[in-house]
């Protein structure tokens, strides 16, 4: 069964690829695969960690609509860049070696992460609560990254403009490297865990009653989702709805509980999406930097179907 | 065999459990029976592990309870709670199939497929393993439910109102199942509030009420309508009709 579900998605993703490898490719080809290899390489990642992260954090809160970045991650993350410009100025944000950057962001958004999550998985179970939980901690954030917009030079506020949307075009191949190790790491020792999640599905009764000492195991879990996240966002920045987008296709498509197809499948549908949809915009249309916005204009309209037509309990 | 010493345990900052002393004898099928809040279910989810106990200890056959590794446990001791909501998309068998997890670690060996069937059997819904939960009645739910606790095969079964939602025949097939068990040697405990079903199955009666144990022993004794009147505070009349004890409330 499962390679009924994983093999047509991995052709899916290898001609979505070869199309953004080759579509209107001219010159050099050595050089134009390179450098779209890159960006491919990037799209993937990222798909990956943020389809794999969603399925795992949903899995241990027990919700199928809410994920890291709706339980305001997005948000932390702008306070973090709008705060880094603001107490360095905009010059030491940019003179700032990318490397540390990266590393300093990962760091913090983990730690945030971790007590962000441990705060949401206290009221796991309830689902009114964590909604709640989620949206009040990301007003905080926007409220207090708007303070600091406004109190801010223009000329800075501006740098901070481009790094509120998820840049696609623009990663660095240092970052990529560590982000793909990291990742992989991550995704491994998830895979590794499939079975434990399997069991966490069933809730925090059910997972002790079989020998599943849930507390530490979701506290684990939460660790490399929180890894996972971090990653992605330092290295493209905040998609919100893209998680949710691939997590409910990937419930839908599998029909099936067992993460060790969940997964792959999830990482595989949300790599296909991102690459099949940034080849149409960038190669067919010619259009630029729409392709988070479009993704999450789709992702945002799923949030609200999945709310509307969530049975009462 | 399980041993309770003065355990306590509260809810949030309500004291539930005030000082249990109590013996579940193996071989023998106990009934815990009581008013609503009496703290059954808060007991049956101390025994097992659900819920944090604050003091006094539990001995399961001699080895201090909170001594025993969560996995080690999950293979001697196996708990159903009431009201069990599985939010994941599963069938019949699948969840049944958890039940072999504490041996199999998920990979379900030809073995354990057997013991699934075979647990599905005894609950009559073998005709239903392919269905999946959310298409399935509450009783039918709950006798999956069952399933999975029977299929994880411990020496330690809990079942905190396993009768909810269950019509009268598979009320009366549910309790020869864990009086079966219970004979096979094992700890059977199970929550009941029809205390003509405890006195017709129970080897063993253990009553409480306000978090404290009430009376405990063998049926006759404790199913007296003086000692029930007690417990739950309302006249109760008990009747022996067809070599059965019927209790009823006037």
């Amino acid at each position: 069964m499962a390679t009924r579900l994983l093999l047509p998605a991995l052709l899916a993703y290898l001609v979505a690829a070869a199309l953004f490898l080759t579509w209107g490719a001219r010159g050099d080809w050595g050089f134009v695969l390179a450098f779209r290899g890159e960006k491919l390489a990037a799209l993937t990642l990222v798909a990956a960690a943020v389809a794999i992260s969603t399925i795992v954090f949903q899995t241990i809160t027990a919700n199928r609509i809410l994920t890291p970045s709706i339980m305001g991650f997005d948000a932390l993350y702008l306070l973090i860049q709008t705060g880094l410009v603001f107490a360095l100025s905009g010059v030491g944000a940019v003179s700032l070696d990318p490397l540390v950057k990266f590393g300093a962001e990962t760091a913090l958004m983990l730690a945030a992460a971790l007590a962000l999550f441990s705060i949401v998985l206290r009221g796991a179970g309830d689902l009114n609560r964590m909604v709640l939980t989620g949206i009040i901690i990301g007003v905080v954030f926007r409220s207090v990254t708007g303070l600091m917009n406004r109190m801010m030079d223009p000329s800075e506020f501006t740098m901070i403009q481009s790094a509120t949307f998820a840049r696609f075009n623009a990663v660095d191949t240092r970052l990529l490297w560590i982000a793909a190790l990291v990742t992989l790491a991550a995704a491994a020792a998830l895979m590794a865990r499939a079975r434990e999640l399997d069991v966490l599905s069933l809730g925090r009764d059910a997972a002790i009653n079989l020998g599943v000492d849930h507390d530490r195991a979701a506290k684990r879990l939460l660790l490399l989702v929180s890894l996972l996240v971090s990653v992605s966002t330092a290295l493209v920045g905040p998609v919100v709805f893209f998680g949710l987008l691939v997590s409910a296709l990937t419930h839908r498509i599998a029909g099936t509980f067992r993460h060790d197809v969940l997964l792959p499948l999830s990482a595989l549908l949300a790599a296909v999406i991102l690459v099949a949809s940034q080849t149409l915009f960038e190669r067919v249309l010619g259009l630029q930097t729409s392709v988070s916005v479009v993704i999450e204009a789709l992702g945002g309209i799923v949030f609200i179907y999945l709310i509307l037509k969530r049975p009462v309990r | 065999m399980i041993q309770i010493e003065s355990l306590t345990a509260s809810l949030g900052d309500a004291p539930i459990l005030n000082g249990i002393d109590a013996v579940l004898p193996r071989g023998a099928l106990t009934a815990l029976v009581g008013p609503n809040g009496a703290g059954k279910s808060t007991l049956l989810s101390v025994l097992g592990r659900l819920t944090p106990m604050t003091g006094g200890s539990v001995r399961l056959d001699g080895a201090d309870l909170a001594q025993i590794p969560s996995r080690d446990l999950a293979r001697r001791l196996s708990v159903l709670r009431q009201d069990t909501v599985i939010a994941t998309r599963l069938t019949v068998e699948d969840l049944a199939g958890f039940g072999r997890y504490p041996h199999s670690q998920g990979r379900l060996t030809p073995e354990d497929r057997d013991i699934v069937r075979r647990c599905l059997a005894l609950v009559d819904l073998e005709p239903l393993a392919g269905r999946h939960l959310d298409t399935l009645s509450g009783g039918q739910r709950q006798r999956a439910l069952i399933a999975m606790a029977l299929a994880q095969q411990t020496e330690v079964l809990l079942l905190d109102e396993p009768l909810n939602n269950l019509d009268l025949a598979h009320a009366r097939r549910v309790m020869n199942v864990a009086a079966e068990e219970a004979r096979a040697g094992k700890t059977v405990v199970v929550v009941l509030h029809d205390l003509t079903i405890a006195a017709r199955f129970a080897d063993h009666v253990v009553a409480m009420k306000d978090g404290r144990i009430h009376d405990a022993g063998p049926p006759p004794e404790v199913m007296s309508a003086a000692s029930l009147g007690a417990l739950y505070e309302c006249k109760v009349e008990v009747h022996e009709i067809g070599g059965h004890r019927v209790v009823m409330p006037i």
